[in-house]
């Protein structure tokens, strides 16, 4: 499996969602490498389809794959199953697309 | 950083809000105290924190506590912080106070505002008392340990220094031009 961490060092939050990423995959037994990738500049999230930071992709999949795609340095907005706004995806979601992931080798 | 530091006064402004008035800082110098939130309509932080704001003016009116919401993003670029969007927020989400408009951004770079959500709390002879977040969970009313904003108005009113006078205000850089 590959997991990929995209961020954006001006967004408070990266660090708190990529505790909550690993956190989440020990929990479900995944021993892949986050690989973290920062995104600088809008060029670079142009090219990285870079909708906002933080972003997780799992084997190359959005974990919640956004509605209208705008690519640029900025904040990402999640919508929690609750209905709250957070700049941070929530345990479910991660732990919902890990598992997505995980079914076709099972 | 900010321009302002703790005990310093509020600079003057004047914005027309989503509500077709104009509002100056002037309008509120009977007011025990007065926040000014700068924040906008589509950054994460700001929605998160946004009902929290829009209670604890309610909490707090009949206190004679003003909270002045700013939005000064370039709209250029995000079109989510355009007047028009920010009528329609203020609409939706019931905000019980003005939101303004600072479309030069001068009133933003004159505070030295650089997040949304960042607060600067005064007390009725204009100073500053509290600077920076909301609280310290973004993410989760329940989990919130330290009500900085709420403990910082509840000390304002009561005459007393505020226990945590600044904080790290936390939230999207402001958009500028």
């Amino acid at each position: 499996m590959q997991v990929s961490f995209l961020y954006w060092e001006e967004c408070p939050s990266h660090e708190r969602a990529l505790e909550r990423l690993r956190a989440v995959m020990e929990e479900e037994g995944i021993e892949a490498e986050v690989e973290l990738i920062e995104v600088k500049t809008e060029e670079q999230a142009k090219e990285l389809r870079f909708v906002g930071s933080p972003t997780i992709r799992i084997d190359g999949v959005d974990i919640d794959p956004p509605s209208h795609e705008v690519y640029g340095l900025d904040c990402r907005i999640y919508y929690l199953e609750d209905g709250r706004v957070s700049p941070l995806p929530s345990e479910e979601m991660i732990r919902d697309a890990l598992r997505a992931a995980k079914v076709p080798n099972e | 950083m900010a321009n302002l530091k703790v005990g310093d006064k509020a600079i003057p402004f004047k914005l027309p809000s989503t509500d077709g008035r104009t509002h100056s800082l002037a309008d509120y110098a009977d007011k025990e105290a007065v926040a000014l939130v700068f924040t906008c309509n589509h950054c994460p932080y700001a929605r998160a924190w946004e009902e929290r704001i829009v209670q604890a003016q309610s909490d707090y009116a009949g206190k004679g506590v003003q909270v002045l919401a700013i939005n000064a993003n370039d709209a250029s670029r995000y079109p989510d912080d355009g007047f028009e969007a920010m009528k329609k927020r203020a609409e939706e989400k019931g905000f019980g106070f003005p939101y303004l408009w600072d479309e030069s951004q001068e009133v933003a770079r004159a505070y030295g505002a650089e997040r949304t959500p960042e607060v600067f709390l005064f007390d009725k002879d204009g100073v500053l008392r509290y600077h920076g977040t909301v609280d310290d969970d973004y993410e989760d009313p329940a989990s919130v340990k330290n009500a900085y904003f709420r403990d910082a108005l509840d000390a304002v009113l009561a005459g007393r220094d505020p226990k945590v006078s600044e904080t790290r205000p936390v939230g999207c850089t402001i958009k500028w031009k």
